[in-house]
């Protein structure tokens, strides 16, 4: 057996596309399932049993899931209650929502009706990154058929008068902040908001929201059906149930699974993506989730376990489990220069402290890359990445500096040496008379 | 930030086709009254399918249709990085350059593409093909890859690229997906999961009762 999941546990049988997308194929895979029972119940039975099985928000953050549905107000008042699905995936490295909406769509269309019912929300909007052209193709599609079957809609067979809707965004990975995309979705600049009030208070249109990602929503229909039990079975204390993991870089099969959280990251990287390019002994370092989370060298990813309390014991981050290998031809410098214009490219400009550090961290980056810098700008630069984290209204300051205070906290000695090489190659710069050439 | 601006040189006026007409309309009637200025992005972006770039008479247009301020539309049109704010080809080919590509030879995709097309966001000679590098388009594990007119191209090398421009540039439309042995996010060689057959049988269609339910169905 590859891994230490079985197949039979597994939520998302369509992961790959293999088999058909639409309504009648998804029922066949047990999508739609016992609802009707389900929505019998109080939705405060939902959140029990979602905060029992300790379903953790899988866009990253790892909130509690049936906690933040409990935040909403417990009586629909003039003010209707929304929910949103982020399907904003931009992170780099991230790409297992994609499989879902495209070959599994009917999964997150029920967990979208069984998450409304638990937050009194007869509305939900899913908002898909605007390059997902084809997975909204999909989606749309997918939503039609529903609507057609009344499986949703207003007058659905299930009785609780919902409509889902699909809106897309326009190529900002800001919008995945769950604020920045409130904003996105009333039709302005991605540019996040302050909170309080948080979504629950005030979200959307000004109105009690409650956003979540879109495997969160999707794997919900399945846990009420195989009971919350069976979920938390999975996985470590805290980080429980299964989980998409991908991998990207230096394999020899890159790949998207479902395996069960606490898997360790070295038989996860052998058994489903094919080892490390070159053998596991030409490891040099992984990012586990997601770009910003901070790399953890080949010693560490050898005993690591893929959950959010091992990664974080390591200064690192599950994230989305979204893991980048690098192997040891990679120029690591290179690699997290390139992440740092990418943060740079993606600020939104609110704040100063990141719409000026970005840039600002990307540019000594760069000239880190080919060893021009001074060593002194090492301790200058991790001092304004510190600067720059923590000090902006959302995480976007944070996942800036993230991935380079994670290179130098392992691998300064690479850029020390760089720049040492630099100059001794290049005697002018020191203040030698004549250049080597 | 990504500093954009107006194109210099605009057309006379614009006009939205019958046809995304009524795709804005479907798309305005999925907000609550009075909210229809949330469908902004999505008209902006019937703009660009109909004209192939964002001009400034059509964010007048836009600013018109959902009674929006021009100056908020403008906004949304130079803040979004999807929006082309002047003339591109037929063939747009924007290849991913973040980490995850850039570590699987996306730096040789973007050789090709200069190579082929010319510098980077400016259109070729003939004026029909053009090319940019994008951040992280969301297909990592299928890196590295291009979206060529909004469909994804994955798992490409070089070879695999040119031969696609080549395709594109003589007017065909070859089938997105994986250049290689692969199926969506599968591994290559075929999935190692997902076997077993009791999955895709239906009896994972049939009812039972819910587990750990509270109250009794009401029938």
């Amino acid at each position: 057996m590859v891994g230490i999941l079985e197949d039979k546990d597994r939520i998302f049988t369509n992961l790959y596309g293999l088999h058909d997308f639409g309504l009648e194929g998804a029922k066949q895979r047990g999508a739609y399932n016992l609802v009707r029972e389900i929505l019998q119940q109080t939705p405060e039975w939902i959140c029990e049993q979602i905060k029992a099985s300790g379903l953790r928000g899988r866009g990253g953050g790892g909130f509690g899931t049936g906690l933040k549905w409990t935040f909403m107000p417990k009586q629909e008042s003039e003010r209707p209650h929304y929910l949103v699905v982020n399907a904003d995936e931009s992170e780099p490295g991230a790409c297992k929502d994609r499989e879902i909406l495209r070959n599994d769509p009917h999964l997150l269309i029920e967990g979208c009706l069984i998450a409304s019912y638990a937050i009194r929300a007869h509305t939900a909007y899913i908002y898909i990154r605007g390059e997902y052209v084809y997975e909204r193709e999909r989606l749309e599609t997918a939503i039609r058929q529903a609507y057609e079957a009344k499986l949703i809609g207003k007058d659905n067979i299930f009785g609780w008068p919902f409509d889902l809707y699909v809106t897309h965004g326009g190529g900002a990975y800001i919008c995945g902040d769950e604020t920045a995309l409130m904003e996105s979705l009333e039709g302005k600049k991605g540019q996040p908001r302050l909170k309080p009030p948080f979504p629950a208070g005030a979200g959307i249109y000004g109105c009690p929201t409650t956003i979540n990602n879109v495997e969160s929503i999707s794997v919900v229909g399945t846990i009420l059906r195989r009971g919350a039990d069976w979920f938390a079975g999975f996985g470590s204390e805290r980080s429980t149930g299964t989980k998409l993991m991908a991998a990207s870089g230096h394999v020899n099969r890159p790949c998207v699974v479902e395996e069960a959280m606490s898997i360790p990251m070295r038989q996860l990287i052998e058994e489903h993506f094919g080892g490390v390019r070159g053998g596991w002994g030409n490891l040099k370092a992984v990012i586990p989730g997601g770009l910003s989370m901070k790399m953890i060298p080949a010693e560490e990813a050898e005993v690591a376990l893929m959950d959010f309390e091992d990664l974080a014991k390591r200064g690192s981050g599950l994230g989305t489990a979204t893991m980048i290998v690098m192997d040891k031809d990679t120029d690591l410098i290179k690699a997290i220069a390139r992440g740092a214009y990418f943060y740079k490219h993606e600020s939104c400009g609110q704040c100063t402290p990141c719409r000026e550090g970005t840039g600002w961290m990307w540019r000594v980056m760069e000239r880190m890359v080919t060893g021009e810098a001074e060593m002194k700008e090492i301790d200058l630069l991790l001092d304004v990445a510190s600067q720059v984290e923590g000090h902006t209204i959302c995480g976007l300051g944070d996942a800036a500096a993230w991935p380079i205070q994670g290179l130098f906290k392992h691998f300064r000695h690479e850029v020390e040496e760089r720049i040492n090489n630099y100059r001794a190659g290049r005697p002018h710069v020191q203040g030698a008379r004549v250049a080597a050439e | 930030m990504s500093v954009r601006r107006l194109s210099t040189v605009q057309p006379e006026s614009f006009e939205f086709s019958k046809e995304s007409l009524e795709k804005a309309q479907w798309w305005m009637a999925k907000y609550p009254p009075g909210r229809q200025q949330s469908a902004v992005i999505a008209l902006l972006w019937l703009v660009q399918k109909q004209e192939g770039w964002v001009s400034e008479p059509a964010i007048r247009v836009v600013s018109e249709m959902l009674g929006m301020p021009k100056i908020r539309v403008l906004e949304v049109a130079t803040f979004y990085t999807m929006f082309h704010l002047e003339p591109v080809g037929e063939t747009v080919v924007q290849v991913c350059g973040t980490t995850p590509c850039q570590l699987r030879g996306a730096e040789a995709l973007m050789d090709v593409c200069k190579r082929k097309i010319g510098p980077k966001e400016h259109r070729s000679a003939d004026g029909k093909l053009y090319w940019q590098e994008v951040e992280c388009m969301g297909a990592c594990s299928n890196a590295p890859m291009a979206a060529i007119n909004d469909y994804y191209y994955e798992d490409l090398t070089p070879e695999a690229l040119e031969k696609l421009i080549d395709q594109f540039a003589a007017g065909e439309k070859p089938a997105p997906g994986s250049a290689i042995d692969r199926r969506g996010a599968a591994p290559e060689g075929g999935p190692l999961v997902l076997r077993d057959p009791s999955l895709y049988d239906g009896s994972r269609a049939k009812p039972y009762p819910l587990p750990n339910a509270a109250k009794e169905p009401a029938e």
